[in-house]
């Protein structure tokens, strides 16, 4: 494995992430992605698809989003992800198909499971990318990712090992389309064996759609200057006439308990990347702008001309957001 | 309870600046720190350690410097530090740098657990401690914000996920990697200090730990770093200023055109 005869390695998989049998989106980003690749170099695109029974039908979706063949791995003891099992099974199916790339989800399974398997097939897995390319002589991947919270970008390539594997970041590419009418074949796996170290003893769904933040297409979010923990009143209404959109936090309001933790958008909260991020009261310190600069447009509102989030603001407004804010809604209510 | 932790020295990323002017990176003057989120793995082992017993062992791989780092540790009120280092470990990417600790692990000899933090704040791959997992052979549990308890050889936590959390058991030895929401770092003791004013940080080489060079450093490496740029700028940004109506009325309708409302 890794090393060695790369030229044995062929085709493209993605990691068909499934939770409660529902494929997630950004598996379906994923095979955009891997379309687009394989129009520049033709490659076949797999996934592989493990989890519980019944999965037959997310199959025969997944071929017509493009998917050429499925690798389906169905059994009671996998509905839920367990690093161990899918490691396991992930590993198998690359020692036995020799995949050339293999995408994963940059989500809180994808980067629990593949790195694992990146050790053991002794290949290069690069993380949270937000761009992938390739290189159409020798099918180089180009691996595109910030780093330095966000302050640089690098390409990685990972030229004498295979599969070259990488992580994606949810919600940066654009989705493939259905077509119902795409050909492909199931192939179903039974697993050597399946091995369960860790147990899962209980799954708490806690969050409502206002902080589901990573599948938001609008977040609002508020900053210091707002003020006061009761003013994220005006923040949520803000979100609620932009048709619900999730409410997002900068670290100096979680740090002072205005609001709880799972809003904080940054790198020591959540990376974001939705089509609209209305920044409020925000100044932009750098941990903040490398949670969000991904978003599609930026809206800024902030007093201070000079404040470091007008540099990547789409649209910045120098003004005072307790007057501008309650003027937007309104404006969005006569829509 | 013996555990280890593994920690990264980085640079403190709140503290760099970028010139507009170059649309580079201000990196002279910036400070090393000891990445927050290992921070979080420190007080988590600390805290085990006051409930069960036993010892907290840190073990960091990098340059010379990071000697600071591990005296940082020991004032924090760690009992024992490693420091492994050698020229054939620079360059190394996840996949050699797991390989690096796992060996230095081995050689530290028995343990229950090791904790590291979720992911570290220059790299951002959170790909290490997985990767430790696997080339220890050992069970994983990512994400803990919080351990319930040990018993009976197994350790129950709570591991966050997109819109929620498990509740997760693993029998030790296992690794598990911890977000900030697990604890508030302790501050350094004085007596702590003072331990770390007089210590004598040990180092381990690439053959103390019986590690193949051809497998650690830049040689072990599968990725190579192709190139590296600074982020496009937007360029079709848009200044908004005046009335807060006329502002409010433009923004919206911006919006609109560009589809994202």
């Amino acid at each position: 494995m890794g090393k060695g005869n790369i030229s044995a390695y062929k085709g493209i998989w993605i990691f068909g992430e499934q939770r409660g049998g529902v494929v997630q989106e950004v598996v379906y980003e994923l095979l955009g992605e891997a379309g687009r690749l394989a129009q520049k170099r033709p490659n076949e695109i797999s996934v592989v698809l493990i989890g519980g029974e019944g999965l037959q039908k997310a199959a025969q979706e997944l071929i017509a989003y493009g998917a050429e063949k499925v690798y389906l791995v169905e059994d009671s003891r996998l509905a839920e992800f367990n690093s161990d099992p899918y490691a396991d099974i992930m590993t198998e199916l690359i020692d036995q198909y020799k995949p050339e790339i293999v995408l994963t989800g940059a989500t809180t399974i994808g980067r629990t499971l593949i790195p694992r398997v990146a050790i053991r097939v002794y290949s290069g897995l690069t993380a949270d990318c937000t761009s992938l390319d390739i290189d159409t002589e020798k099918g180089l991947l180009l691996q595109t990712r910030p780093a330095f919270g966000g302050n640089i970008m690098a390409t990685i390539i990972c030229p004498d090992f295979r599969p070259q594997m990488a992580t994606v970041r949810h919600k940066v590419m654009k989705p493939a389309v259905k077509d119902a009418s795409r050909k492909g074949q199931i192939i179903k796996i039974t697993p050597k064996a399946i091995r369960l170290r860790t147990e899962i003893l209980k799954v708490v769904h806690e969050m409502q759609n206002q902080v589901n933040l990573g599948d938001a297409d609008i977040i609002v979010s508020g900053g210091r200057g707002i003020g006061a923990a009761e003013n994220f009143k005006l923040i949520h209404d803000l979100a609620s006439a932009l048709g619900g959109a999730a409410v997002g936090a900068s670290r100096a309001t979680v740090d002072a308990g205005w609001i709880p933790h799972y809003h904080q958008v940054g790198q020591t909260g959540k990376t974001v990347c939705p089509k609209l991020y209305v920044a409020c009261g925000i100044s932009g310190q750098i941990q903040h702008l490398a949670g969000m600069q991904g978003s599609e447009v930026i809206v800024a509102i902030n007093k201070d001309p000079d404040a470091p989030v007008f540099d990547i603001a789409t649209y910045g407004v120098v003004g005072d957001l307790f007057e501008v804010i309650p003027q937007m809604i309104k404006e969005l209510k006569n829509k | 309870m013996n555990i280890i932790v593994c920690i990264k020295q980085v640079p403190d990323t709140n503290e760099v600046k970028i010139d507009r002017e170059t649309n580079t990176l201000i990196r002279k003057g910036v400070p090393s720190i000891i990445n927050p989120f290992d921070e979080n793995a420190i007080e988590a082992a600390l805290q085990l350690k006051e409930q069960y017993g036993g010892k907290v062992t840190v073990v960091s791989m990098g340059p010379p410097q990071v000697e600071t780092a591990l005296k940082d540790a020991i004032a924090l009120g760690v009992d024992e530090v490693v420091l492994v280092t050698d020229r054939v470990f620079a360059g190394a990417d996840t996949w050699a740098t797991s390989y690096t600790l796992s060996k230095a692990i081995d050689k530290l000899g028995a343990f229950d657990l090791i904790i590291c933090g979720k992911q570290a704040i220059d790299g951002d791959t959170a790909q290490v401690g997985p990767g430790i997992a696997e080339f220890l052979k050992l069970p994983i549990v990512t994400y803990v914000r919080k351990v319930v308890e040990q018993k009976d050889g197994s350790l129950i936590m709570e591991k966050e996920f997109e819109d929620g959390y498990e509740v997760m058991k693993t029998p030790l030895p296992a690794v598990i990697t911890v977000t900030k929401e697990i604890n508030v770092p302790r501050l350094p003791s004085l007596k702590g200090k003072m331990k770390a004013k007089t210590i004598q940080v040990p180092t381990w080489s690439a053959a103390d730990i019986g590690a193949d060079p051809e497998s650690a450093g830049l040689k072990g490496s599968p990725t190579k770093v192709m190139k590296i740029f600074n982020p496009p700028v937007r360029t079709d940004r848009e200044k908004l200023e005046g009335e807060a109506v006329l502002i409010a009325t433009t923004l919206v309708a911006r919006l609109k055109e560009r589809k994202v409302i």
